[in-house]
């Protein structure tokens, strides 16, 4: 733990007396607080690094910045054990079909994290014709990290970030425990150019009104 | 171990004789390159194969660097290859060769079959110019995947995000209009689809073509150990895989656990450097050259800045750089490598199995040397500092922090003491650790000693370069070979061990670091000296007018020899920008040098070159 904030005391609801002795091993809280104290303090991270982004990630992972403060250091190579998908870099529309998979395969509670420019809005390669836009254009994203790259200093500022949304969550609200299955996203096709099933039939009209500008130009000229 | 392979003798112009011979040999089929700016000479395509054996058989150019396309597009309409050949490990200019093809045509002889190095090159050049090379065995894309609408390097070729040919748009300046190019598409993100292309009739090509000319076997095949049956498999490492170096993807063919053929996919993370670069104004492409090898910004920045240079000085009002920023920037390039070094051997060790804490040992300094890069350049990566005619900014006095709260220790010491410390404590006293720890660690050695062998003829066959080629005996080292910078008057001795495999690529870094340290001693005192010189020559021109004609900078980075490929029509762009990444070219080798290893040595190996994607993928 960080500081006493954080610590026991921090959980427990003060206007339950608790008698003085017991405050440093006992308090009295609600399930959703305890629920989401534990789970913003044991983010498993993704071990998946895509840019240069990446090389910042390990720089705060490393001994100077240790994001094991703030129980985040548990990297796991697979998305079953992971809770936190850190979107380090640059996201091409190569590689966007193995991020998609990957995210369906995490399993729920989860989160993304897109860390630098380019995950979040394309950055400065942004116009290259292989990169998306922004891994939001795909995936759902939970915190922006701007940089370029991010200093671990950012990225540890967006984990807090992190933390704070994880505890603003309630056990009543949250999907992943609505009746039903969840819904996984489609999966992007490698076309003439990437293809977002999503978008299957605005492709078609673009299509269409394509056609009809066509055949309507001749006459004119 | 250390030898110096500069005392060699060279002719008055090498280059020149060569050009002269082969013009004789060849009258029918060899012509001198007499556009004004451009070197080397043009062969008939018909005669390329039996020229290019010429040039490294008898002229003895037998090491190919680079070979790329450029796409002359309204100024002749051909495509035109462009080959670096030099002569390892002599050393020396490159002999330039340039075979051309009319653009409706497109078709050019491989080289494969005299330089196996041309493999990955001509694969790119086929996927993003579209030219089909006649003999390679393997002609499928390689940065795109099989299926891209068209080829995105050619000049009429232009992306969904398209606005001018050539920056700055007008939209953005002088007026600054802001707007994000998603609301211009009516997709509202970066994709563009041919004509009347809809989702109905079409299927993905899909993974099919990774897996093409693979005999999956069912047949079961029998060993040599009697009894021991093993069936054929395949298996993909990556692209997301906790030890590929980033998104790297190898198709990897089994028999039982012995590889029997690897197929790297690459791509993943393809940037399209080449591409915006051509958009960019000639500085505009500085910043871009520090995402290539992330590890290593400034000397990415060096090689750009020499290439451009290069091109600068083909015309009248050229100063080459001042004599301080030569030795900032050779500062600067070393500190890089003992960086970069640093990093390749904490995280062999992660491949080898070794989880993080070696690493973590290995890249401590780093931070230290990290923090002088913020100081001086703004940055921790991506330093962009460098400049033509010299860097952007003189060292600062002093290297401080800044305190936020009432009592906090910040650091507060000069800029050369800070240095100093660096150089003659830290470093040394890391470097020997890293030996102390790992040289002669049992796991190590058993692990690392004979395998993934390169060996010396086979390194330069591959076009291999940097480490990977010095530690299969081949003493060839740019700074050396055809120095540049203030490098003539460093004293230091070109690395080389002879075994080629993974562990001497690790003893061979080690050794370079100590080398680097040694050059980085000799800079602190000429920091010294030219304090208060000025730091760039020239005006600090935004926009330099850049002569017209090609110039190819290299320069020998940690990775191995990056070299920039830079063709200028007189515009305030370049007209083609090409990159040719030690990472990639490397990588030519990491097919046969796994075949017969066990699958756990793959990822060694793969550690043992030493890849970055950003500048494998470009
Ligand atoms: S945001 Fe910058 S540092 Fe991060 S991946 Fe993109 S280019 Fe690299």
């Amino acid at each position: 733990m960080t500081n006493g904030d954080s610590g026991l005391k921090a959980l427990h609801n003060p206007d339950i007396p608790v008698p003085e002795e017991l405050q440093s091993t006992i308090a009295i809280t609600s399930l959703d607080r305890i629920y989401n104290w534990c789970r913003a303090r044991s983010m498993w991270p993704l071990l998946f690094g895509l840019a240069c982004c990446a090389i910042e990630m390990i720089a705060a992972a490393a001994s100077r910045y240790d994001i094991s403060r703030f129980g985040m250091e548990v990297m796991r190579p697979s998305p079953r054990q992971a809770d936190l998908m850190i979107v380090s870099g640059t996201v091409t529309k190569k590689m966007v079909v193995p991020i998609v998979r990957i995210y369906n395969q995490m399993a729920e509670p989860k989160y993304v994290l897109a860390m630098g420019a380019c995950a979040s809005g394309g950055g400065p390669f942004k116009e290259g014709y292989n990169v998306v836009s922004g891994i939001d254009k795909y995936i759902p994203v939970d915190v922006y990290v701007p940089g370029c790259p991010p200093t671990p200093q950012a990225l540890i500022h967006g984990f807090l970030t992190l933390q704070k949304k994880i505890e603003s969550q309630s056990l009543r609200t949250v999907p992943w425990y609505r009746s039903g299955e969840s819904t996984a996203i489609p999966i992007p096709l490698l076309g003439p150019d990437i293809i977002d099933p999503r978008q299957a039939e605005l492709i078609r009209r673009q299509a269409e009104q394509a056609a009809a500008q066509a055949a309507a130009a001749p006459s004119e000229a | 171990m250390a030898e110096n392979p500069a005392a060699e003798v060279t002719t008055a112009n090498p280059v020149a004789e060569a050009i002269a011979a082969l013009k004789a040999q060849f009258p029918d089929a060899v012509t001198e390159d007499d556009r004004k700016g451009y070197t080397g000479i043009v062969v008939d395509p018909e005669s390329l194969v039996e020229v290019a054996t010429a040039v490294r058989d008898t002229l003895g150019y037998n090491y190919l660097s680079s070979a790329t396309a450029v796409d002359y597009l309204g100024k002749g309409d051909y495509f035109e290859m462009v080959y670096h050949t030099y002569r390892v490990p002599a050393g020396g200019p490159p002999l330039v060769i340039k075979a051309r093809t009319p653009r409706d045509k497109a078709t050019l002889p491989s080289v494969i079959s005299v330089w196996p190095g041309a493999d990955f090159q001509e694969r790119e050049a086929y996927d993003l110019m579209g030219i089909r090379f006649e003999g390679h065995p393997n002609l499928k894309r390689i940065l795109l995947w099989e299926g891209f609408d068209g080829h995105p390097l050619r000049k009429d070729w232009k992306e969904a995000y398209y606005e001018q040919d050539q920056k700055p748009f007008d939209s953005r300046w002088p007026q600054g209009h802001v707007h994000r190019a998603e609301e211009r598409n009516p997709y509202g993100k970066n994709v563009r689809y041919p004509e009347g292309f809809t989702l109905d009739d079409f299927t993905p090509v899909g993974e099919a073509p990774n897996y093409e000319g693979i005999d999956l076997g069912v047949n079961v095949q029998e060993m040599t150990t009697p009894g021991l049956k093993t069936d054929r498999l395949v298996v993909n490492l990556g692209p997301h895989h906790p030890s590929t170096h980033g998104v790297f993807r190898m198709v990897v063919t089994l028999n039982g656990e012995t590889v029997e053929d690897l197929q790297p996919v690459m791509g993943y993370l393809h940037r399209n450097h080449e591409k915006i670069g051509e958009r960019n104004t000639f500085l505009q492409n500085m910043p871009f050259t520090d995402r290539l090898d992330y590890i290593t910004s400034m000397s990415n920045n060096l090689g750009y800045a020499l290439a451009v240079e290069r091109l600068l000085s083909l015309g009248p009002r050229y100063q080459p750089p001042t004599y301080r920023a030569e030795v900032i920037r050779v500062l600067m390039v070393e500190l890089t490598r003992v960086v970069s070094h640093m990093w390749a051997i904490g995280f062999l060790l992660n491949d080898l199995g070794a989880f993080y804490t070696p690493a973590l040992y290995a890249i401590a300094e780093r931070e230290l040397i990290l923090d002088f890069f913020e100081a001086v350049a703004g940055s921790r990566m991506m330093c962009n500092y460098m400049r033509f005619g010299g860097v952007f900014k003189d060292l600062p006095e002093r290297i401080q922090g800044i305190p936020l709260l009432a009592n906090d220790r910040v650091r507060n010491e000069a800029t050369l003491d800070y240095l100093a410390n660096i150089i003659n404590e830290r470093l040394p006293r890391a470097i020997d650790e890293l030996d102390n720890y790992l040289t002669n660690n049992e796991i190590i050695v058993t692990r690392c000693q004979g395998v993934g062998i390169l060996p010396p003829e086979m390194a330069i066959a591959y076009s291999a370069a940097g480490p990977l080629l010095r530690a299969s005996g081949v003493p060839y080292d740019v700074r050396r070979a055809e120095p540049y910078s203030i490098y003539p008057e460093l004293d230091f001795d070109v690395a080389v061990r002879y075994n080629g495999d993974i562990y001497d690529r690790y003893l061979l870094r080690i050794d370079e670091m100590r080398q680097s340290v040694r050059i980085l001693k000799q800079l602190l005192p000429r920091l010294r000296e030219t304090e208060g010189q000025p730091i760039i020559s020239g005006s600090k021109a935004y926009s330099p007018r850049v002569p017209e004609g090609e110039a190819y900078g290299r320069v020998e980075n940690p990775k191995g020899e990056l070299g920039y490929y830079v063709v200028s029509d007189g515009g305030q762009n370049p007209w083609r920008y090409h990159v040719r990444a030690p990472s990639y070219i490397n990588l030519t080798a990491l097919g046969p040098m796994t075949k017969g290893h066990k699958v756990a040595d793959i990822v060694a190996i793969l550690g043992s070159i030493d890849i970055i994607l950003g500048e494998v993928d470009r």
